[in-house]
């Protein structure tokens, strides 16, 4: 293919959006509809899930020893529970920080009357799980080792947020299948439309002797370009309210602050970004080269 | 040429639309299809251009068989084959040079070549004035004379015309025809189907009268057959 072709059906495409005006504008409408519902919907379930794993970050199951265990035997045990999968990070709490900490939250001035330590045998592991859901795993392989004397830890909370976290999943599988039934229904129609309007076109070029690729280009850059627009627009949109609205919450409603913790707006768009325009270009891609195919075969 | 040898082509229902035809039509020649709607005409139009195989018999066109041509050799084929329909089928968006440059692009003519080849074919069918016009801002003879000039932009040894008059005055009409005629005596066959009964026995041109999907005539310097 001849550079100078190339170029002309690559202009072709562009053109195409303004001689097609209404077409065009219906199209970027109803792939901006579909990405401005996606955007809503995925910036409401990151930041669900944001704070949930937030809440998750601060169970931890803690394990005690027992008495007069071995130095040694104490960082087995630790290194064991650190190989576990169900384990991100593992805290040590020597006896004497065990006995700051209860010291500084409960006692104040009155522990000046101990002399020694009370808690000598409260040394620890905070244990911190990647997912509250495996705390029931991790507890089952602790009681099984030998050296720990007690285990800590918080059945409801664990299986609360679980049942969160199950929840939000199933929740937006549903959003996702009815979002994506939706958007299929107003593409076809919106291509159907695309149909009528081209039909004469691309009958006319195939008489004259275009091959399948020469009517094909400029519509395929056409429905690209029409799909990167359809979701540029409705990203600004998700952009303004979004920020808007956080900002509002969290200055309206500031004991909300301290218990909600929202994804910034810069780390929400550093993947919605990338995603909606692959949907808008991959919708675009996709319905015009359906379109065409559909009455290439003259 | 041009030859079908018992060539049939029936659809999912009802009469064949053409059955058993067989006709040969050398180079440079000029022949008038005719026939009553329903006849077969246009099955045979889109058989030509590899719209539609036949059921059976073959077809060759330029020296190419074209019921073996397979999907992505048809436009290669098609560039061979002026073609002219009734309605025009220009593209409305585009201006008169657009659309008679297009069928240049679409043969990757050089665009240097093209600026060349597109006023000259023009001012060939009397249209060199007008290149800027949209096809709306054109009468039905002006706009099928830009669909004569697309046709034959590319040199074509075959023009085919299906009912290049239909839609046109009888002074219109005439114009067309005479253009008909110079394409051919500068060596193109054209083959032009028809109802205008007035031209078909004003020209005596060879005709070829078909009925109910069968030639029922083929006459060399012939005239419109009234009653079949």
């Amino acid at each position: 293919m001849r550079f100078s072709t190339f170029i002309y059906t690559l202009k072709q495409g562009i053109a195409n959006i303004f001689r097609n005006k209404w077409y065009s504008l219906a199209s970027i409408a109803t792939i901006g509809a579909c990405l401005f519902m996606f955007g809503i919907f995925y910036s409401i379930v990151a930041n669900f899930q944001y704070i949930v794993k937030e809440a998750q970050n601060g169970v931890a199951v803690t394990v005690f020893f027992d008495e007069g265990l071995s130095q040694e035997r104490i960082a087995e045990i630790g290194s064991l529970i650190e190989a576990r999968t169900e384990v991100d990070h593992v805290n040590f709490v020597s006896a004497d920080e065990a006995w700051e900490g209860f010291k500084e939250e409960y006692l104040g001035e009155y522990a000046d009357g101990f002399k020694d330590n009370p808690l000598k045998n409260s040394s620890n592991y905070e244990i911190y799980l990647r997912d509250v859901s495996m705390q029931s795993a991790l507890v089952s392989y602790l009681e099984s080792t030998e050296g720990i004397r007690l285990i800590n830890k918080s059945e409801i909370t664990a299986k609360t947020l679980t049942s969160i976290n199950s929840l939000v999943g199933y929740v937006a599988i549903g959003i996702i299948i009815i979002l994506l039934c939706v958007s299929v229904f107003l593409i076809a129609n919106t291509v159907t439309i695309g149909i009528s309007v081209r039909k004469e076109e691309i009958n006319i070029m195939k008489y004259i002797g275009a091959t399948d690729f020469f009517v094909r280009f400029p519509f395929v850059i056409e429905g690209i370009l029409i799909g990167a627009f359809g979701s540029l627009v409705p990203l600004g949109i998700v952009y303004l309210i979004y920020s808007n609205v956080i900002g509002y919450v969290l200055n309206k409603f500031t004991v909300l602050s301290s218990i909600l913790k929202f994804i910034p707006v810069n780390e929400i768009f550093h993947t919605l970004i990338p995603v909606s325009v692959c949907i808008g270009v991959g919708i675009g891609f996709i319905g015009s080269f359906t379109t065409v195919r559909k009455h290439i075969r003259v | 040429m041009i030859t079908l040898d018992h060539v049939s082509k029936s659809y999912s229902t009802g009469a064949p639309a053409l059955n058993d035809v067989s006709v040969h039509i050398e180079t440079g020649e000029f022949v008038f299809i005719v026939g009553d709607s329903g006849s077969g005409k246009s099955t045979l139009i889109k058989l030509l251009l590899r719209e539609l195989l036949p059921t059976s018999g073959t077809i060759e066109v330029n020296g190419v068989n074209v019921g073996k041509l397979k999907h992505r050799q048809i436009p290669k084929f098609r560039r061979n084959i002026g073609v002219v329909f009734q309605d025009f089928r220009l593209l409305k968006d585009r201006n008169v040079y657009e659309n008679v440059a297009f069928a240049q692009r679409i043969v990757q003519v050089p665009g240097k070549q093209i600026k060349k080849n597109v006023p000259s074919v023009l001012s060939i069918v009397g249209l060199a004035g007008k290149y800027k016009a949209r096809p709306k801002q054109l009468s039905g003879g002006e706009q099928q004379r830009v669909a004569l000039a697309r046709a034959l932009v590319n040199n074509p040894p075959i023009l085919l015309a299906d009912e290049p008059t239909g839609n046109l005055d009888p002074k219109n009409s005439w114009e067309i025809m005479k253009l008909l005629e110079e394409i051919n005596e500068k060596g193109t066959t054209v083959l032009v189907v028809t109802h205008n009964r007035e031209i078909v026995n004003a020209m005596k041109k060879r005709v070829v009268t078909m009925n109910k999907g069968v030639i029922v005539s083929d006459q060399k310097e012939g005239s419109y057959i009234d009653e079949i």
